[in-house]
């Protein structure tokens, strides 16, 4: 998603199915959508399915109604039931409507071992709602998902495109502050770590 | 070609066929729950892991191509190690309700759980729990019993060309759908239940009716369209509980129509159990068949032999279609008809009536022009060949007529008469096309027959046929020549009936006479054989002799009914649309005194003084082949030679009609029945209800 300059909480209202009777893409979208399409072979424009779900996602604000899953299928003319299967299968998409900031904690094996479990706790007590809720407010949602691919600095909390890396329950706590008060967060590692470089010996174990 | 080696057998087999396949031509059983043979392969349900050697874990047979030099075995260790790994995961989440599901004692899982399965789950936490699914008025869903072997999405996209199941979500959550709850709209979807490994889908109908075990089984063929499609009647008692289908590769592969498969519950209803007369008082009575008969004798003494017409209807069997033929005969009349419809076919040449390129021979087509016909309601196997060879080799269809969503892409040409003429002159934008075919192929609908000018458009058929390669030579006495030449029969009855000549010789009245001389007086007795498609007012003023199964139209303004028995109660030969002669057995008795068809216009017959020189069965089939050698042969095609046909004159620029309004209700079986009429309204929408008469 193009990065939203953070502001200031102010209640967000959520959009719901019935915002999203009738779905185009934008004209600035439309001309990415041309783009896409120019990557695939004529005869397989079908595959160009889920590139086009994520840019309809991004325009509804980062949830796909049901009318952006019927304007893709119908572009790519493909059945509609094969939008969905897709849709569906992958938990990238959301078909429900969503917070402004989709806080995804990784609750694979790795950042479980790591205490992603702390950090959901924390997370979960601060913004008073559980995974998979949103805030009354509309600005986070909150959910655990599978393997991020970032288990080299685990845990590992995804917050909309931002990954965010090594955390600990006050460093993960910083950044949501920092997203509700406005703030420039830092994205990556939260100890400084160079990509995934490895630590000296006994600083992971100080951290 | 490879040679492979299975559980010490060596076997050389084709090209691209997997192991399994490979196994199957050895005898050899691997238990499979996804594989299809004739869907895609899916590979997802892994029960036919079978060990290869040199490869460290076992493969998957049915996905897995057969390739030279192969070891591969089916009886080791490691393999019943890992089918049984495969069925204890498998029911992890498959309810025990063995004893409450329709498909138990006919059931795959329950089967493969037996022979290759463990004793006991090591599985101690919850079974997961999947809300069912709304699929219409005919499927039934028990989603928790659903081990996602995907047959019945393929199934749908492939074979029936209607996409619209799915699976969404993942892993555990995965579930069977339609997109939002939506009644699946297809003339085959009833194969579903068939293909169903579990109890899943089960059939709505048949829900908690019967065990497959208390059932006695007979082979049958469908009548209730031209294709004849291998039923299985299964029967408990006198009732008729289901219909399935058999396989027959040359007509309906493993597939029938939803509406012979549910049709069923209408042989319960309406029935005529019993003869009736009717009365000074206009009413019907019930009589003896003595009484019957007498009354009959009574009417046609004082009426001349060629005052008289007979006519026969759609699901009428071989047997009885000859008998009364020979009684017309005997009586003096030449006024048979057994075209109701008013089409405008001859019974000769054959070529002129049958579908000669064959159902099977749709796959060898590379062009399908289709022309006044919609052939996924008048014949919905033949349509899902024509999607099948489009599926294989891109089959370009073309139609002429009304345009119907077929579940393959159609050029559609418009529905004007006129665009034919053009295209035989060569002077339509497709002619180009159809020049660059080496196999092309034309069906002929019902909708273009049954027209005023049906013989000009049948003349304009042959000249179309014989100028592009739809007829590779206009030689009569070869046959082995590619024939695209189809008229698709909606019919059960009628292949046979023009086969056995039951239409008016040159002084002998058709339909349309029939009815005019029935208002000049000249006509005044009728004899309906299960015809119910004519419009009965125009006959009220003759005296009617009806002689069915059901009180439909036809009884409705009988003069006497004779009741006669439907297509399960008695054994009967059909001819399908290719001119296949098919044998149907009798799987239950008919209600009350109504017998055989052909039983009572032989009793008839000794009672008018003109005895049919048949007493029995074989002596009435032995009467079919003198007539027509072609019934000595059963289940093959033989071929018609091509010879000329049609009547040279204008086309009217009268667009081409459906002759279909409503799929699900097209004679008097499937008029009656509930479950069908359920399927007008919930999948036609309602707005294309049949029109039934009271």
């Amino acid at each position: 998603m193009k990065k939203v300059p953070i502001q200031k909480r102010e209640p967000i209202r959520l959009t719901s199915q019935e915002d999203f009777k009738t779905f185009s893409f934008s004209m600035e979208n439309e001309k990415k959508v041309k783009e896409i399409l120019r990557r695939y072979p004529e005869e397989r424009q079908a595959s160009a399915i889920l590139p086009l779900l994520d840019l309809a996602q991004r325009q509804c604000g980062g949830w796909l109604p049901k009318s952006a899953i019927e304007a893709v299928t119908e572009m790519l003319a493909i059945p509609l039931m094969r939008g969905y299967e897709v849709a569906t299968f992958y938990s990238l998409f959301n078909l429900n409507p969503i917070g402004k900031y989709h806080v995804q904690i990784c609750g694979t094996t790795p950042c479980m071992l790591r205490g992603s479990e702390d950090l959901k706790k924390a997370c979960e007590n601060h913004l008073r709602i559980r995974c998979g809720e949103t805030t009354k407010d509309g600005i986070f949602t909150l959910s655990e998902v599978e393997c991020i691919g970032a288990c080299v600095n685990a845990p590992a909390v995804q917050i909309n495109d931002d990954y965010y890396e090594d955390l600990n329950e006050e460093s993960f706590l910083n950044i949501i502050v920092d997203i509700e008060e406005g703030r420039e967060t830092k994205q990556g590692s939260a100890i400084g770590r160079q990509g995934s470089a490895p630590l000296k010996r006994d600083e992971h174990v100080k951290k | 070609m490879p040679k492979l080696r299975i559980d010490d057998q060596e076997i050389e087999v084709l090209e691209g066929m997997t192991v399994l396949q490979a196994a199957e031509l050895l005898g050899i059983e691997i238990p499979v729950f996804c594989y299809h043979r004739k869907l895609s392969i899916a590979g997802n349900c892994r029960m036919c892991l079978v060990e290869m050697e040199k490869s460290n874990k076992p493969i998957a047979s049915c996905a897995m191509p057969a390739s030279e030099g192969m070891v591969i075995h089916t009886q080791t260790p490691m393999v019943k190690k890992a089918r049984q790994g495969v069925l204890e995961f498998l029911l992890i989440n498959h309810p025990l309700d063995c004893p409450i599901c329709d498909q138990g004692g006919e059931c795959d899982l329950q089967d493969i759980t037996m022979a290759y399965g463990s004793d006991a789950s090591r599985f101690n936490l919850n079974k997961r729990a999947v809300p069912d699914k709304d699929f219409g008025p005919l499927i039934e869903t028990a989603m928790n019993r659903c081990i996602h072997c995907t047959r019945c999405i393929r199934f749908a996209n492939e074979i029936a060309g209607v996409p619209e199941l799915g699976a969404v979500g993942r892993g555990e959550m995965m579930e069977i759908t339609t997109y939002v709850q939506k009644t699946i709209t297809s003339e085959l979807s009833g194969n579903m239940i068939d293909i169903c490994p579990v109890g899943a889908l089960t059939s709505k109908p048949y829900s908690f009716r019967g065990r497959s075990w208390e059932l006695s089984n007979t082979p049958s063929v469908d009548v209730m369209d031209g294709v004849g499609s291998a039923i299985r009647v299964d029967v408990r008692g006198r009732e008729v509980m289901r219909i399935l289908p058999r396989q027959n590769d040359a007509v309906n592969e493993d597939w029938i129509s939803d509406k012979i498969r549910f049709a069923y519950d209408g042989l319960k209803y309406q029935r005529l159990d019993r003869p009736y007369v009717r009365g000074k008082d206009r009413h019907l009575h019930s009589v003896s068949w003595e009484e019957a008969f007498g009354k009959i004798a009574e009417h046609l003494q004082d009426i001349p032999g060629d005052h008289m017409a007979a006519i026969v209807g759609d699901m009428v069997d071989a047997e009885a279609i000859i008998a009364l033929k020979d009684l017309m005969a005997m009586i003096g009349s030449s006024h048979i008809e057994c075209r109701q419809d008013g089409a405008r076919t001859l019974s000769s040449p054959r070529c002129s009536y049958l579908f000669n390129t064959t159902i099977a021979g749709i796959e060898q087509a590379d062009f399908c022009l289709l022309i006044g016909t919609n052939p996924r309601w008048e014949a919905p196997l033949v349509n899902a060949r024509i999607r099948k060879s489009y599926l294989l080799t891109g089959l370009p269809v073309v139609s002429v007529g009304p345009f119907h969503e077929l579940g393959y892409p159609v050029n559609h040409l418009g529905d004007d008469p006129l665009i034919l003429e053009r295209i035989l002159k060569g002077r339509h934008p497709i002619c180009t096309q159809l020049q660059n075919s080496k196999h092309p192929m034309m069906i002929l609908g019902q909708g273009a027959l049954r027209r005023e000018d049906g013989q000009s458009i049948l003349f304009l058929a042959r000249q179309m046929a014989e100028k592009y390669a739809f007829v590779q030579t206009t030689k009569p006495q070869l046959l082995e020549h590619w024939n695209g030449f189809n008229v698709l029969q909606t019919t059960a009855s009628r292949v046979g009936a023009l086969d056995l000549g039951f239409i008016p010789s040159r002084t002998g009245y058709g339909l349309k006479e029939i009815m005019e001389s029935i208002s000049q007086k000249k006509i005044k007795a009728v004899y309906l054989l299960g015809a119910d498609e004519i419009d009965m007012e125009l006959l009220k003023s003759a005296f009617i002799i009806y002689q069915g199964h059901h009180g439909d139209r036809g009884a409705a303004v009988a003069d006497v009914i004779l009741p006669g028995a439907a297509f399960t109660e008695k054994p009967g030969t059909y001819v399908n649309i290719e001119g296949r002669v098919q044998r149907a057995l009798k799987a239950a008795s008919p209600p009350g005194e109504a017998k055989e068809d052909w039983k009572i216009i032989r009793a008839l017959s000794e009672k008018l003084g003109l005895e049919l020189p048949y007493n029995t069965l074989e002596e009435v089939r032995a009467r079919l082949v003198e007539v027509n050698p072609l019934f000595d042969e059963l289940d093959t095609v033989q071929r018609a030679p091509w010879q000329e046909f049609g009547e040279k004159s204008d086309i009217h620029a009268v667009p081409f009609k459906s002759v279909i309004e409503n799929f699900y209700m097209t004679d008097s079986i499937s008029r009656h029945s509930i479950t069908m009429a359920k399927c007008s309204l919930e999948i036609l929408g309602g707005q294309k209800r049949a029109n039934v008469d009271g």
